[in-house]
């Protein structure tokens, strides 16, 4: 792959995660209209737009945490399961990082880090303590690693989620409004290490309000507004030339302080 | 009285008191977890075998199941718990009759205690559990029932101080507990009838205060901190 002025690799062509003619309701809520979304191997795709436009509920049908009515979603060219053991196989390949963290309440950040290799993926003890320290000092937690997840910061915990899920050696990251719950002092250091994670090639979609993540780490921004995606554009152009109303609204309501 | 106490040999039956108490809290524990496992899990079947029967099992009075147990199951259909040709044959199984029907009955209560349990968890522990690739048993196993029983602490302290006092029930099919003995001093000595009623209410403090005391202490040390 090559890197791009930045130091971000370029997205290859290969598709990765394909949605087709997804829809669903929550009641008459007509929450996912039509969505038609590709994303490439090593594309970092940062989904914005105001609350309730479905962004959130679209990164979480990706994984079916939530159901789809009609449509397609395939991953890798597999088209997502159902239910059952082939669900759990193929949400182990795809990372998860969400709102409010998440971690496992009753045990260590090293217990966190470990559960999924071991009890999915059939790794050894040692082997995945080791690989969890590694990943747990990657994102700078690493002298946590006895601790408690209420014992640590928002901006702690929501990195030892993300070292969580890269435990896992996931395909694909998905993250739920990463910094949405946290302290403003506490974005950045969550926002470093999703940076350095799409410098190293990481495929991510990424739901968040932060529009200078967007700018600098995203190849292609989507805005969504009522359940439909208005809009898709390299960052640049999007927001220097929004092309729908919409988007131009949103973006003067935010970008103005 | 300790005339008394030995004369209607009330330490044994209150050794069989505590005897019926602590069988009947493992099966039910056990039969319990089982049952709340069905009503959570995703298959429509199993909830509905479960809700059944926490519905049927809580619904029912205690005596009644306990009868059922010893006239019905084995009085009836004869389907004995103990070899015949054994010579406490009658004993033991009656014992094990009345520890089924404890267990069955208290099962139902400690399903709900663990569900209880359950509502204490948030949403995202389970999609956490899910999102890293657990299978609905492996997310039940590590990350579910682990903080359910903590949080059900209370409740389920509760299910067992009403197990114990509730074993007095068995008497009713001649197992010789507390309540069985009780019955016949009751009988023969009028006199020191309230000595007697005294005896056996301090016995059960003294059997249920300390599981009172160890639910307290443990909910508040094993709850999980969030």
């Amino acid at each position: 792959m090559s890197d791009d002025a930045n130091g971000f690799p370029r997205p290859t062509n290969e598709p990765l995660v394909v949605l087709q003619d997804v829809n669903k309701h929550f009641g008459d809520l007509h929450v996912l209209r039509d969505i038609n979304l590709t994303v490439h191997k090593g594309e970092v795709v940062v989904v914005i737009g105001p609350s309730g436009s479905g962004k959130s509920t679209l990164c979480r049908t990706i994984n079916r945490l939530e159901t789809f009515e009609s449509g397609s979603i395939t991953i890798n060219g597999e088209t997502l399961p159902e239910e059952g053991k082939a669900l759990a196989r193929l949400r182990a390949d795809v990372g998860m990082v969400f709102q409010s963290f998440n971690l496992f309440s009753h045990k260590t950040i090293l217990e966190n880090v470990t559960l999924g290799p071991i009890k999915v993926r059939g790794a050894k003890a040692a082997a995945a303590k080791k690989r969890a320290m590694e990943l747990l000092d990657r994102v700078g937690v690493a002298h946590q690693a006895e601790k408690y997840p209420a014992q640590l910061s928002g901006g702690q915990q929501q990195r030892v989620a993300i070292a969580r899920s890269l435990a896992m050696e996931p395909t694909v990251m998905l993250f739920d409004e990463p910094t949405s719950a946290l302290d403003p002092e506490m974005i950045n250091e969550v926002l470093d290490v999703m940076v350095q994670l799409a410098k190293s090639g990481m495929t991510m979609i990424v739901v968040t309000h932060e529009m200078g993540f967007a700018r600098k780490a995203a190849d292609r921004v989507v805005f969504m507004s009522d359940g439909a995606i208005l809009e898709e554009n390299i960052p640049e152009e999007f927001f220097s030339n929004p092309q729908t109303d919409r988007a131009k609204d949103f973006l003067g309501k935010i970008l103005t302080h | 009285m300790f005339e008394l106490i030995e004369e209607y040999q009330l330490l044994s039956a209150f050794w069989m008191t505590i005897k019926l108490a602590a069988f009947s809290a493992v099966i039910s524990l056990v039969v319990g977890t089982v049952v709340a496992i069905m009503r959570l899990s995703p298959v429509k079947i199993f909830q509905s075998v479960g809700t059944a029967y926490v519905t049927l099992l809580r619904n029912t009075p205690l005596t009644l199941i306990v009868i059922l147990c010893s006239l019905g199951i084995w009085g009836q259909l004869n389907i004995d718990l103990a070899s015949r040709e054994s010579s406490t044959f009658l004993v033991d199984n009656n014992f094990r009759w009345a520890v089924a029907g404890l267990s069955a009955y208290h099962a139902a209560f400690v399903c709900e205690a663990l569900r209880s349990g359950v509502n204490t968890i948030p949403l995202g522990q389970a999609e956490a559990a899910r999102s890293i690739g657990l299978t609905f048993a492996q997310s039940m196993r590590q990350v579910i029932l682990p903080q359910a029983f903590r949080g059900a602490i209370t409740p389920l302290g509760n299910v067992l101080i009403a197990l114990t006092k509730n074993t007095t029930v068995v008497a009713a099919i001649g197992v010789a507990e507390t309540a069985y003995r009780m019955k016949a001093l009751a009988e023969f000595e009028p006199a020191l009838l309230m000595v007697g009623f005294a005896i056996v209410a301090l016995g059960f403090v003294i059997l249920t205060l300390p599981m009172g005391m160890l639910t307290s202490y443990l909910s508040g040390r094993l709850a999980v901190k969030r």
